[in-house]
């Protein structure tokens, strides 16, 4: 989320630092995909498509779609930046952090049922506990991310020259709702 | 100091905090599992934030511009700065420490082992110093070459004023420390018995020692990830015009390829530990009867753990061909083809993971394949040990320190090579599996391949880093030493192995008797070269004669700068023009310095024409 200072002596050139602060983003969501993929097949390995009755379907697809639905805002929100336009873009930050928050109580009310029906214990919960942990994880990092954009934001900072901050929290958050696309229907429909 | 002190005040109170907080949570005792983990995250958080981080990142986030140490004193090495250079000196300074620690205990290990029966420690306190011998020389091998010459030479050698990234790679060092801390603590708890590669479900079930192992490893996965994603993201943007692919240095080229591997499959490290540790605090079943299945623990672990063995050598490899192409005089030996080998070795590193589980229980189909993709790994190797040979054939050899290491290197390399053949091939596999046939075999390619070469690299850029040039002669008495005495000690265990002595015990029965003894001798032979060689380098640092830019005359671009180089190495912007080995070739230059003053003929160096 941040400006690297590339302290060059001689080239102080920013297509260079935006260049490598893109790249250096991808990267890392790159390495996070090698994690969520030991995790994803750590699930198929130990309990294939293993799956309990009791799982609330209605549920997990509501919380799909708020995630969902906090990227396309989380998009505008960008897109608002890189036209100078701060109301529009406070705004769609805050309604995308609103989702966010929203998906984490309903993690949470997942996970507080979820004790009970299949505990960690069970061979279904240790890959459900394991997958949703990790995710809440990265959704409660994303969120602290996206925090600090807003904040900075009404502060006056970023600009349609400069709103590598915000670029870099949003691609951030559009991997933490791939990685739902997929842990979603690992642990819930297949 | 400051700051140093700061982040371990800060490291400290977060511990204390986080272990307060999971007691007024879930109550329980304060050496619990579950408050140790919070409470290494909490202590984590304010040892970064201590050392630098609040502002380095911290201003940054409440809207002010971020500052990094700029201290020019030797402070610098105890503070958050964004320099490669003071980065590299950090790691290689630390790990070097820690190899020293690793190399003690080891020292122990052959004391147990010189005779049958249990001497001076328990089969239990065996496991232990095992354990911790076996991370600690990991931790070492990986992060070594990379860590320290990776850090302060790949920058230079693309004509690059810093890594893309400062901060975050300030950031991969400082979770160094931690990681140290927290291993070496880990005796506090009961120690850690299982083994570096911790298998499961041992790993669920022995002391508490095993969850600070686990949060040291999966900080220092961390580190690794950060680091690799750095050197990545340099490469790609920070080279300097002219330095074309086609032109990276082999050292740039192996770092780069390091890199691939250790930002993306460390994640497996990390995960498979993870795993561990919510088996051990959060109830999770992933490796225990009833559903759980320790096979699931294996494929993860060695998913990473069989390609980190590429992490630890790639960079050898690079150290070696570096360095013969200069000491040999001549061009290096099918650059394109060494180039494309290390990738490779890069790309079939991830698809010989299993053939640590040949004795496991795994399906049996599964057998003949990864044994075919072990032994094609060995193509591109031979590919890297053609083109090493290639370039010392009929060159004008110049032995220095170095090169007399980089011959102890090859020799030792090839035997571990060697070995890995048989232990790749199924049916001898069951025979030799844990035994100490791949005790042998693995210190041969990974103190031959890595350590050696990490040596090596010492020899080699030692003079540029520090200014002042060692003993040589002792250097050769060292690097011959060395080789000879490691041979020593483990051809001995190669016949053990074979005869079936298991690894991993302090005991044996009295039919390995000689071989262990003469082994355990050698081993202090062995470890007594390490006094040479700390005693050379530490004297030349301060008070060796001056070495000058270029004492190699080498070619490519660390050594047309001053020694040690300027704070942001170059003082005018390198221009690269030609290929970086064409030794021999007459005049044509690897690179020039248009803007300088003085002669823009390649010789240019800060201090003046050479």
């Amino acid at each position: 989320m941040s400006t690297e200072t590339v302290h060059s002596g001689f080239r102080p050139d920013m297509s260079v630092v935006a260049r490598a602060n893109r790249i250096g983003l991808w990267l890392f969501l790159v390495s996070e995909t090698f994690l969520f993929g030991a995790f994803l097949s750590a699930r198929y390995f130990s309990s294939g498509t293993l799956k309990p009755d009791e799982l609330n379907q209605g549920f997990a697809l509501a919380l799909t779609i708020i995630l969902l639905l906090s990227s396309i805002s989380a998009y505008l929100a960008e897109t608002a930046m890189r036209y100078n336009h701060r109301r529009k873009f406070i705004f769609f930050m805050s309604l995308t952090i609103g989702m966010g928050l929203l998906f984490l109580v309903g993690v949470g009310t997942e996970i507080s049922e979820a004790i009970h029906l299949y505990p960690p214990e069970t061979q279904y919960g240790t890959s459900y506990f394991m997958l949703i942990g990790l995710h809440a994880f990265h959704v409660v990092t994303g969120l602290t991310a996206l925090g600090i954009a807003l904040f900075l934001g009404i502060k006056g900072h970023f600009s349609s020259d400069d709103y590598w901050g915000v670029e870099g929290v949003v691609k951030y958050w559009h991997f933490v709702d791939l990685a739902w696309v997929i842990i979603y229907p690992t642990l819930y429909l297949f | 100091m400051k700051y140093l002190i700061r982040a371990v005040i800060f490291g400290f109170v977060g511990y204390v905090a986080g272990v307060a907080l999971t007691l007024a949570i879930r109550g329980g005792h304060p050496t619990d599992e579950v408050a140790v983990v919070i409470g290494f995250i909490f202590a984590l958080t304010g040892w970064l934030a201590g050392i630098g981080g609040l502002e380095a990142f911290g201003r940054q986030w409440i809207g002010k511009t971020p500052q990094l140490s700029e201290d020019v004193t030797w402070r610098r090495y105890f503070q958050f700065s964004g320099d490669h250079k003071v980065i590299g000196i950090q790691y290689g300074v630390t790990l070097f420490v820690v190899l020293l620690i690793g190399g003690v205990i080891s020292m122990i290990m052959r004391v147990e082992l010189a005779a049958p029966g249990m001497s001076i420690v328990s089969l239990d306190e065996f496991n232990k110093l095992m354990s911790m011998h076996g991370i600690l020389m990991v931790a070492v091998a990986v992060a070594g070459i990379i860590g320290a010459f990776g850090n302060y030479i790949i920058p230079i050698q693309i004509g690059a004023a810093d890594m893309a990234f400062p901060r975050i790679n300030a950031v991969s060092f400082w979770l160094v420390p931690p990681v140290a801390i927290g291993l070496l603590c880990a005796p506090l708890l009961g120690s850690f018995d299982a083994g570096w590669t911790s298998y499961a479900p041992l790993s669920v079930v022995n002391d508490s020692g095993q969850i600070l192992f686990n949060m040291a490893i999966i900080t220092f996965g961390l580190s690794s990830i950060l680091g690799g994603l750095n050197i990545i993201v340099t490469v790609i943007t920070m080279r300097a015009p002219g330095m074309t692919w086609g032109r990276l240095p082999i050292f740039t080229w192996a770092g780069f390829a390091t890199a691939i591997l250790s930002f993306s499959i460390t994640q497996f490290l990390a995960g498979s530990l993870v795993l561990v540790t919510m088996d051990r605090v959060a109830g999770t079943n992933f490796f225990g009867p009833d559903g759980g299945t320790s096979l699931l623990y294996q494929h993860i672990f060695w998913f990473y753990s069989h390609p980190a063995v590429y992490i630890m050598v790639l960079p050898g490899f690079g150290v070696i061909l570096e360095l013969v192409t200069t000491f040999a005089r001549k061009p290096l030996f099918a650059y394109k083809a060494t180039v494309g080998a290390l990738f490779a070795i890069v790309g079939l590193s991830v698809s010989v993971w299993a053939h640590h589980m040949f004795t496991s229980g795994m399906a049996n189909f599964l057998h003949g394949p990864f044994m075919i993709m072990t032994e094609a790994i060995s193509i591109p190797t031979g590919v890297i040990f053609l083109a090493i040979i290639g370039t010392l054939w009929q060159g004008k050899l110049w032995f220095r320190t170095p090169l007399v290491m980089a011959f102890g290197w090859l020799f030792t390399f090839m035997i571990g090579g060697i070995t890995g053949i048989f232990l790749a091939d199924v049916a001898v596999d069951i025979h030799l599996h844990d035994t100490y046939f791949v005790v042998a075999h693995f210190h041969y390619t990974i103190v031959g391949g890595a350590i050696f070469a990490l040596l090596a690299a010492f020899f080699y850029w030692f003079p540029k880093i520090t200014g002042r040039m060692y003993n040589d002669t002792l250097g050769k008495v060292f690097a011959i030493w060395v080789t000879i005495a490691f041979n020593l000690t483990f051809m001995p265990l190669f016949w053990a192995g074979i005869n079936g002595m298991n690894r991993r015990v302090g005991d044996y029965p009295d039919a390995y008797a000689n071989a262990n003894r003469f082994a355990s001798i050698a081993a202090f032979f062995l470890g007594a070269s390490f006094l040479l060689f700390v005693g050379n380098m530490v004297w030349s640092a301060f008070k060796g004669p001056k070495a000058g830019a270029n004492p190699w005359n080498a070619r490519t671009l660390e050594w047309q700068i001053s020694s040690p180089p300027s704070h942001h190495n170059f003082l005018s912007q390198p221009v690269v023009v030609g290929h970086p080995y064409d030794y021999g070739a007459g005049d044509a230059p690897h690179v020039v310095f248009p803007d300088a003053e003085g002669p823009a003929d390649g010789t240019h160096t800060e201090e003046g024409p050479v």
